[in-house]
């Protein structure tokens, strides 16, 4: 059975529409990667998934549920959370609050803070630290981490790589990988397309707010996928 | 001698203006909301607890223990006073903050003269005061010299900033509450991804504020007296202690108060006009300082230039 879907989902910044009729379909434990240029709506489209984005049309069913008209803080009870782009850290508490304001409210399960830190060791002696002073990974880190302490059963990791060195991004993503193989359900924006392929069962391509190439990872060659998200496959159907 | 018992008094009529200010501070703090109301809230407060004695007529009945009654008020004015604040977010905050930060300006400038034209209506143009309900506590006081004293209210009101004051600070630090608002003032529009209701967190911050705002209210009522038109000097002492002590710091809210009291009261020894413009030639001096640092902007000197 259908874990998780999303059937013509259209979101709206004023006029402009940012996700077209977007349809997706996940099984529990599957892991999505959504690739596409600057623009294209992914993030619109992982806002609206968790609620911090009215759609203007469409539904987002999970687990059985038709979720569309629910607010954020009610998906989270649920099970949705998303890792915003940017971080979106309480830069004025520290680490340790961070994640236990997120504990206090989200579901109940085996993320607690004692797990969230044997996932990312790099933050034990960052607890008491501002969050606002950390580096660029440790905070990628509390914000997954705040993320996990909700107990997800979807995570939507909008652009975990963003603005990381690429040694913090390797970290973050060995930190990821026992996650990954753990069976949650993981929707992650990635725009290195190595990265993306190597973590994910399936690929989603978006362009100008619609999905135009859908499969599984393997199945896709990186011409194909980098056609998809130029949309040269348009150009050479005009040609 | 005299001038140092001015600095004490001064210091002691900061508290009030502390616990006067807290409201404003922590409803600014958490929401971003200029609470224009504020003043009229806190009057409100005292009308209230002034309505209550006289209709539950316990300063008579409670024979000795008669001057205890407005504290036995005041345990029922503050829930009032709360849900007042939750109301409020409801009903004017939350819909106003929807259309910018400038709106809640407006709206609670209107509710500021929705208030004070109430109580007008209400109650009258006279002055009162809670001062004859508490008996010697009025104007009881410990001699410390022969010069100096210290009002008994005073120390009560001091006392209870300090408490105030403190315990919002434990309770945002150490409490699930407290870190909720915390969070929320850090990032309102984050925290629902999270798992927490903005709206409901917002007017559990908006009932906190007014319940501290009606307790200073009273305790205005208590030293001094008032009436229905009041609150705008409420108002401006409050915005004046929270400039000087620096905006969302709430221990920097009782230094705010305190500067003020003592500013006043300096002015006052001065001059016996020098009470008001001694507060507030204060108060624009800080905030040209807070404004532009210490280095107040000057014309560039020419040499200034070559040695760069």
């Amino acid at each position: 059975m259908t874990f998780f879907s999303v059937n013509g989902l259209e979101c709206r910044h004023g006029l402009l529409a940012a996700v077209r009729g977007v349809s997706l379909a996940m099984n529990e434990g599957e892991i999505l990667a959504l690739v596409g240029a600057n623009g294209a709506g992914k993030t619109t489209l992982m806002r609206g998934i968790a609620g911090a984005h009215k759609p203007h049309a469409g539904n987002i069913v999970f687990d059985g549920k038709d979720v569309t008209g629910l607010p954020a803080h009610k998906r989270v009870a649920l099970g949705i959370a998303l890792v915003p782009e940017g971080r979106r850290l309480f830069t004025g508490m520290t680490v340790e609050e961070n994640l236990r304001v997120a504990g206090a409210h989200g579901r109940k399960g085996k993320w607690n803070l004692e797990a969230v830190l044997e996932a990312f060791p790099q933050l034990k002696p960052k607890l008491k630290a501002k969050a606002g002073d950390l580096s660029g990974g440790q905070q990628q880190a509390t914000a997954i981490g705040r993320a996990l302490m909700t107990n997800p059963r979807l995570l939507l990791l909008d652009e975990v790589s963003l603005g990381l060195s690429p040694l913090a991004v390797d970290q973050v993503y060995e930190s990821l990988h026992g996650l990954m193989s753990g069976g949650t359900t993981i929707i992650l924006v990635e725009q290195d397309l190595s990265r993306a392929l190597a973590v994910a069962h399936r690929i989603a391509c978006m362009l100008e707010g619609a999905i135009v190439l859908e499969g599984a990872a393997a199945s896709l060659s990186r011409d194909a996928i980098t056609d998809a998200y130029f949309g040269l496959h348009r150009a050479g159907a005009k040609a | 001698m005299n001038f140092l018992n001015q600095v004490l008094q001064g210091a002691m009529l900061g508290g009030f203006y502390a616990l006067v200010a807290c409201g404003l501070s922590f409803l600014f703090g958490v929401m971003r909301i200029i609470n224009l109301a504020h003043g009229s809230l806190a009057i409100l407060g005292a009308f209230l607890l002034l309505g209550m004695l006289n209709a539950t007529n316990w300063p008579n009945t409670m024979g000795d223990y008669g001057y205890l009654a407005p504290f036995v008020c005041l345990a029922i004015v503050l829930p009032v006073m709360a849900a007042i604040g939750w109301a409020l977010q409801f009903l004017v905050l939350d819909r106003s903050l929807r259309a910018g930060p400038l709106i809640p300006v407006l709206s609670t400038f209107g509710v500021a003269v929705i208030l004070d034209n109430g109580m007008f209506e209400t109650y009258g143009a006279n002055s009162n005061s809670l001062g004859p309900f508490i008996g010697d506590l009025s104007f009881g006081s410990w001699n410390l010299t022969d010069t100096i004293y210290i009002g008994q209210l005073d120390a009560l009101i001091f006392g209870t900033a300090v408490v105030v004051l403190g315990g919002l600070q434990l309770m945002l630090t150490y409490t699930k509450l407290g870190r909720t608002i915390r969070a929320t003032a850090d990032a309102p529009d984050v925290v629902g991804l999270i798992g927490v209701n903005q709206k409901l967190v917002f007017s559990a911050a908006a009932a906190i504020a007014v319940m501290l705002t009606g307790l200073a209210g009273v305790f205005d009522g208590m030293r001094t007296s008032f009436a229905p038109y009041d609150g705008g000097t409420l108002l401006i002492f409050a915005f004046e202690t929270v400039v000087i002590g620096g905006i969302g710091s709430l221990w920097g809210t009782l230094v705010g108060g305190v500067v003020l009291g003592v500013a006043q009261n300096i002015g006052a020894e001065i001059n016996p006009a020098g009470f008001q413009i001694a507060g507030h030639l204060t108060f624009l001096v800080i905030l040209i300082f807070r404004t532009f640092g210490f280095k107040i902007p000057l014309p560039r000197l020419p040499f200034r230039k070559a040695a760069a």
